[in-house]
């Protein structure tokens, strides 16, 4: 074996293959393999996926039924119905709450314009990722699934 | 890999349980349905049918990161012939969906589909003359994914939904029963 062979062939053949047996070692200690449901990798900060409607730390919901998000909404999947806060049914600290909030998932591109639309900051993208089901109609989100409970 | 496998009906109430499966010597005694159903839902092997922009997230869920093979899952199949379940990645354009009929006729049963984010699901923004609002409308879709695109964990989430259908199959049902979510089953 020439020297020229060496250099130019086997060489390079060796250096590649010690980089994949350096690897592989490096592997035994830490796999690069997610074990999806057991473990879940951290998500970004800004990650998008599921939505949820907000509320104040007095209870009141956030949202004032102005349907902002569904004008800046480009795949047109939010509807919003707004109705009128009484003195004895009090929803919202605005003159309006929504009545009816309905975000179709299946439509949604998780854009967060809506995120960024909203004045009084309800609607938000939380980290939820697991949204995958069997049925269309299980896909239209009202508002009872997307409000926040209220917390003690 | 960590306990993936479910358990099958093991007949003998003399014998030591060991981690919750009852160990009857040599002899398994299971329902024909219940092995089948395993069989099927651990070794799904998938078609390539990208379309579009989710598909690179569908290639990613094979590669190592998120290893779609743990599932059983990483003959992609480029043919029909020799494919279980039908991802459909991406927009389906009107002059694509008969070419996804054909396909999905050709693939020997039982088959499923995954209809892989919004554009394959509703048609998402691309809400217009040029794209099937729905795959639904071409051929039956058993799992959606929203999502645009889904990342690779919400594919395998989708997978593991089929799975858990596949393993809830009944046989000589017309009518297939919804199947329990993966809550309740593991609660």
């Amino acid at each position: 074996m020439s020297f020229e062979v060496f250099r130019d062939v086997a060489k390079p053949i060796l250096t590649g293959f010690g980089i994949t047996a350096k690897r592989i070692f490096q592997m035994r200690e830490k796999s690069a393999t997610i074990q999806y449901p057991e473990e879940r990798r951290e998500q970004f900060t800004r990650t998008r996926w599921r939505h949820v409607l907000t509320r104040y730390d007095s209870g009141l919901e956030r949202c004032i039924g102005c349907s902002l998000c569904a004008g800046a909404c480009p795949a047109r999947c939010i509807f919003v119905e707004a109705a009128e806060n009484t003195d004895e049914d009090r929803r919202s600290p605005g003159e309006r709450y929504a009545a009816r909030y309905e975000i179709n998932m299946l439509r949604c591109i998780f854009c967060g314009y809506c995120q960024e639309a909203c004045p009084t900051g309800a609607i938000v993208l939380r980290k939820d990722f697991e949204l995958s089901n069997y049925e269309r109609e299980d896909f239209i989100y009202t508002k009872e699934m997307l409000l926040e409970p209220i917390r003690d | 890999m960590p306990k993936r496998i479910e358990t099958v009906v093991f007949h003998d109430s003399s014998t030591p349980v060991i981690g919750g499966i009852e160990k009857a010597g040599v002899v398994v005694v299971a329902p024909l349905e219940s092995i089948l159903n395993q069989a099927r839902a651990n070794a799904l092997w998938p078609l390539t049918f990208g379309l579009a922009c989710c598909a690179i997230e569908m290639m990613s869920t094979v590669a190592a990161r998120f290893d779609l093979a743990r599932f059983g899952s990483e003959a992609f199949r480029a043919t029909p012939r020799q494919a279980d379940v039908m991802i459909i990645a991406g927009r389906l354009s009107k002059k694509m969906a008969p070419v996804l009929r054909q396909i999905y006729d050709q693939m020997p049963e039982p088959k499923w589909v995954i209809s892989m984010g919004a554009c394959a699901s509703s048609g998402g923004v691309y809400n217009n003359y040029a794209i099937v609002q729905g795959a639904d409308q071409v051929v039956p879709v058993d799992v959606y994914v929203p999502g645009c695109p889904p990342s690779p964990d919400a594919l395998i989430y989708a997978v593991m939904k089929l799975q858990q259908k596949i393993k809830h199959r009944k046989f000589g049902k017309l009518i297939e029963l919804k199947p329990r979510s993966l809550d309740e089953e593991s609660a």
